[in-house]
């Protein structure tokens, strides 16, 4: 049956604070909720976070993250080819909150198109395009984490560009 | 990169904070939003706020505790600084919480001094002066406005006075404004030259639905929750009314309806109602353009053949006899009874194939979907909703009759999941004494225009060049005939008033127009303006208007109007007292008594002198207490506190909008005769290219507001033009590449961007763009009645240019979802 798809997928893919048990190794790689909070009493006080390893990403293949905390779940995404606002040495990869912005669905990615999808009301997200609405219903592109990548390789996340949905602020106040 | 506000924080709306409610004043659909307003300086707090959530927590899906940026501004208030949130309302059974891509950018796309949001918002009246527009006051503007005005007009001979004026209801429509200018040009005066926001005269876009008894608005949203068949022709939900159908239609399929889509293309309705239905349970007729009328005649003559018909309701709800109305100048087909109707439009299922280019399979299973009775003998449920793909197609008064003949025959109006409906463009609020001294068929205004017609054109809320036929032809002449008068207006700077408007008047006697302009923007018509009047929209007044399903609602004010701009309606008034006066001091004082009744000082005494005369139940302070629920109309009375209204028009079964006295409804013997309109077979013959067209999902209408909001800029910086890569290639188009479209009679340009579902030499362009007017390549060609048709275009392209830079950040990706 296909008829219950739309809606019921997202609010079973979307567990409030649940996101980074599925998402493996990138549990370990986030600050601790309260100590994410602690340096958010200002505006754009972001934590820098590491993701993960250049070395760990596969091409077009995205790793859950979570950012700026553990209950913002994220995808980071080596693209494969250079993108206006990509980092690492190819300039391809980039992190994206999977929330849609639209009614916080959990999006899910579709390789073949490098686009990322919601089950809700099936708006989409070109991850190529800085995550521009393809089409759908949200009023807002994608959020996009801003990445450093350090000389070893590793990948910080270190701002977003657009409120995350669930949070009026993307850093949580406490 | 795509364009981001980098707002990544937000006002927390306080506990207490002033509540209003909102309809959106976007679509027809007209979901339920709340207004907040609190005070600057403030703000609630993550552990006490207007909703009583633990802020400092992430929130779910679907949560009512969060609100986009778009969603928020800063404006006026009583003088004062206020933040303002419009988010939607979870209690409005119309949308049940869902925003739109539309709706869901109210509160960003208000002017706002602060944020500088719509800067481009007409704050103060302005009249053409010293070789441009100065700012001046009302009362100036108003006075040459009813001066020149004065000399084009008398008491039996209103015709060269044009008007050009919305009839809808949401945006700055609505029963008070409408009424507004409707008692001024239908009650003091009997202007027959006159025509609507959309189309090049004054008429209605269903003429034959209403002749056959049968208001285009005759059900309520939640019978398409119970259908088992959901018939889409022509009409495009999931982009054009949003939440219509993802919070009604989504939910019949669910409960297990079947949906008929019938469009030459495959829009993103057709894929999601694979998505929800599964494919096998959605049969998309892409006939071929313009061929409705022998796909429905087929049908109908199927559906009686098979006797799928409630014979019941035929004998006791409809016309028995054979002609009840004659074709004639005003009804481009006879109407009838069932009998006769069927004669006429008899279509044979090989005949309807050849002609749709659909299989005889399809239409049989159509048909079985839309009429087949149930295995225990009952009536299959089938609801019917069109819009613009018939309304503005090939031979519109026999196509919408055809459509209505189905659902009359099948028993499907006036029953619970059934409705044959217009889906509808913006909201309704339409309140005005009778137009009959306009006649039928109205005049064709621009045409008239073209030809050397009118000297005073006033204008409310209408851009011809954007989002009129024949538009660069249109555009030539009216440039011409308004610089005539700017250059007399020129000659006599330092001129007294007197001497200024005899300057005017000759150069309108030698074939100039004098143009008023009356708008919340600088409109591209207003261009030619010669005074420019600026008005409000919902929220900056008081403001009432109809859905889709007939639901009243009251949008209350939130916030001030920029400036010094003024409801319509009060607009409206103030120029029939400035008439009056005028008119009074020339000595027509027979005349000037005409003008009486204008001395409203606010929009609640416009809807009290209009609207409530005719339902004087419904005030505003019961709408209020209805609040973003309403009452469906027609508001049959008062009780315990409440507003009575009516969930679904004919369920007695007795048909009323012809007039007819034996409250039968007619059927329409409208027989397939080709493309109808004049010049479409030969424009086809002579072009490659179809260039279908209409709204997309982002863009409201003529992009007003919208062209000043930069995440719709970025995504379409110009109109798109939707080729199949093959034809892309042959062309030598990249995505991204502008193209001119060029045909008989216009020329306008547009993005290519690439659609792999589009047929062969069938392309797609969305209309009303600031940047690119589909309507320069429409033709002049209407119906008998004047009703345009756009969808019948045929034209080249050709490449003019590589993607502009603001192309370049322009995703062209396919637009169906994958899960």
């Amino acid at each position: 049956m296909k008829c219950n798809r739309l809606v019921d997928v997202g609010r079973r893919q979307f567990l409030r604070g649940g996101v980074l048990g599925a998402a493996g190794a990138a549990a370990a790689t986030v600050l601790p909720a309260r100590q994410a909070q602690a340096q958010s009493l200002a505006m754009l006080d972001y934590p820098s976070t590491k993701l993960g390893n250049v070395a760990d990403l596969k091409v077009n293949e995205p790793m859950d993250i979570g950012y700026p905390d553990a209950d913002s779940p994220g995808i980071l995404l080596k693209l494969g080819s250079a993108v206006e606002g990509g980092a690492g040495p190819d300039g391809d990869i980039v992190a994206y909150s999977v929330l849609c912005p639209h009614k916080g669905f959990y999006m899910s990615y579709h390789a073949e198109d490098k686009t990322l999808n919601c089950p809700g009301h099936f708006s989409r997200f070109d991850c190529e395009k800085g995550g521009q609405q393809v089409w759908g219903h949200a009023t807002q592109n994608l959020p996009q984490f801003a990445l450093r990548v350090d000389d070893k390789g590793d990948i910080y996340a270190e701002g977003a560009d657009e409120l995350i949905y669930g949070r009026l602020s993307n850093v949580l106040q406490g | 990169m795509a364009y981001k506000r980098n707002i990544d924080r937000l006002p927390i709306i306080p506990a207490g904070a002033k509540e209003h409610n909102v309809t959106c004043h976007y679509c027809i659909v007209g979901c339920g939003y709340k207004a907040y307003t609190w005070p600057l300086k403030t703000q609630g707090r993550v552990d006490s706020n207007w909703i009583g959530e633990d802020l400092s927590k992430q929130q779910g899906a679907e949560t009512e505790a969060w609100y986009a940026p778009s969603m928020y501004n800063v404006v006026k208030q009583n003088g004062q600084d206020v933040h303002l949130v419009i988010k939607p309302d979870v209690a409005c059974e119309v949308n049940s919480g869902l925003g739109s891509v539309r709706g869901a950018r109210m509160a960003e796309n208000r002017r706002s001094d602060i944020t500088g949001t719509q800067a481009q918002r007409l704050t103060e009246p302005m009249v053409w002066r010293y070789g441009t527009w100065q700012p001046t006051s009302w009362d100036d503007a108003l006075d040459l406005v009813a001066r020149v005005t004065a000399r084009v007009i008398d008491k039996d001979n209103e015709n060269d006075l044009y008007v050009s004026m919305f009839d809808h209801g949401g945006s700055a429509g609505g029963y008070e404004n409408t009424w507004g200018t409707g008692k001024l040009y239908f009650g003091s005066m009997k202007v027959k030259h006159c025509r609507i926001h959309n189309r090049p005269a004054y008429n209605s876009e269903v003429h034959s639905t209403r002749d056959m008894g049968v208001d285009e608005l005759n059900y309520s949203y939640s019978d398409y929750q119970v259908a088992d068949t959901i018939m889409l022709v022509g009409t495009n939900p999931m982009e054009c009314q949003t939440n219509l159908f993802l919070n009604h239609m989504v939910k019949g399929m669910q409960n297990g309806a079947k949906v008929i889509v019938v469009d030459p293309r495959r829009t993103v309705t057709v894929d999601s109602c694979e998505q929800v239905a599964g494919a096998e349970n959605v049969l998309h007729l892409a006939i071929a353009s313009g061929s409705d009328l022998a796909l429905f005649n087929t049908l109908f003559t199927y559906i009686a053949d098979q006797g799928w018909v409630d014979a019941d309701f035929i004998a006791k709800s409809t016309f028995q006899g054979d002609v009840a109305v004659p074709e004639d100048a005003a009804h481009p087909a006879s109407l009838g009874s069932f009998v006769a109707a069927k004669a006429a439009c008899k279509m044979s299922l090989a005949d309807g194939a050849a002609v749709t280019g659909l299989t005889e399979a399809q239409i049989i299973q159509a048909a079985e979907w839309i009429a087949k009775p149930k295995d225990d003998g009952s009536r299959r449920k089938t609801v019917t909703g069109y819009e613009k793909g018939i309304i503005w197609g090939n031979d519109n008064y026999r196509v919408i009759g055809a459509l209505v003949n189905i659902g009359l025959a099948t028993g499907n109006i006036g029953r619970e999941g059934g409705g044959v409906c217009r889906l509808g463009g913006h909201q309704e609020g339409y309140f005005r004494p009778s137009d009959a001294h306009v006649g039928r068929p109205a005049p064709y205004i621009d045409q008239l225009i073209i030809a050397g017609g009118g000297k005073v054109h006033h204008i409310w809320a209408n851009d011809h060049y954007k989002t009129t036929l024949n538009a660069a032809e249109f555009k030539r002449v009216y440039n011409r005939r308004t610089n005539m008068v700017k250059e007399a207006m020129d000659a006599r700077a330092g001129a007294t008033r007197e001497e200024l408007v005899d300057a005017i008047v000759g150069a309108i006697n030698a074939g100039g127009i004098f143009s008023v302009n009356v708008d919340i923007i600088h409109s591209q018509i207003g261009q030619a303006a010669h005074v420019i009047l600026p008005a409000v929209e919902s929220g900056e007044m008081n403001l009432t208007s109809m859905n889709g399903e007939r639901r009243l609602r009251l949008v209350e004010k939130y916030m001030d109007a920029p400036g010094s701009a003024q409801p319509d309606c009060i607009i409206a008034a103030q120029l029939a007292n400035h008439l009056k006066r005028v008119l009074r001091d020339e000595g027509r004082t027979d005349y000037a008594d005409q003008f009486k009744g204008f001395d409203w000082k606010t929009e609640e005494d416009a809807f009290m002198d209009g609207y409530n005369s005719g339902n004087p139940e419904v005030t505003y302070e019961r709408l209020r207490a209805a609040g973003n629920n309403g009452v469906q109309e027609p508001v049959k009375g008062y009780e315990n506190g409440a507003l009575v209204g009516t969930k679904r028009l004919y369920e007695d079964g007795v048909f009323t909008r012809h007039g007819r006295e034996d409250g039968k409804a007619l059927f329409c013997m409208g027989s397939w005769r080709g493309l109808q309109a004049p010049g479409k077979a030969q424009q086809q013959a002579n072009h490659r290219f179809l260039i279908n067209n209409g709204r997309a999902n982002l863009n409201w209408q003529n992009w007003f507001l919208d062209q000043k909001n930069d995440f719709v800029m970025d995504r379409l910086p110009a109109p798109f033009i939707q080729i199949h890569p093959d034809d892309m290639a042959e062309l030598g188009l990249k995505p991204g590449d502008m193209v001119e479209v060029f045909n008989d009679v216009g020329a306008t340009q547009a993005l290519a961007y690439p659609e792999p579902t589009a047929r062969k030499n069938e392309t797609f362009m969305v209309f009303g763009a600031p940047n690119g007017a589909q309507g320069n390549v429409i033709n002049a060609g209407t119906n008998e009645l004047i009703l345009p048709n756009y969808k019948q275009t045929w034209a080249n392209i050709r490449k003019i240019s590589d993607a502009t830079p603001a192309a370049a950040r322009v995703s062209f990706k396919s637009w169906e979802v994958e899960l």
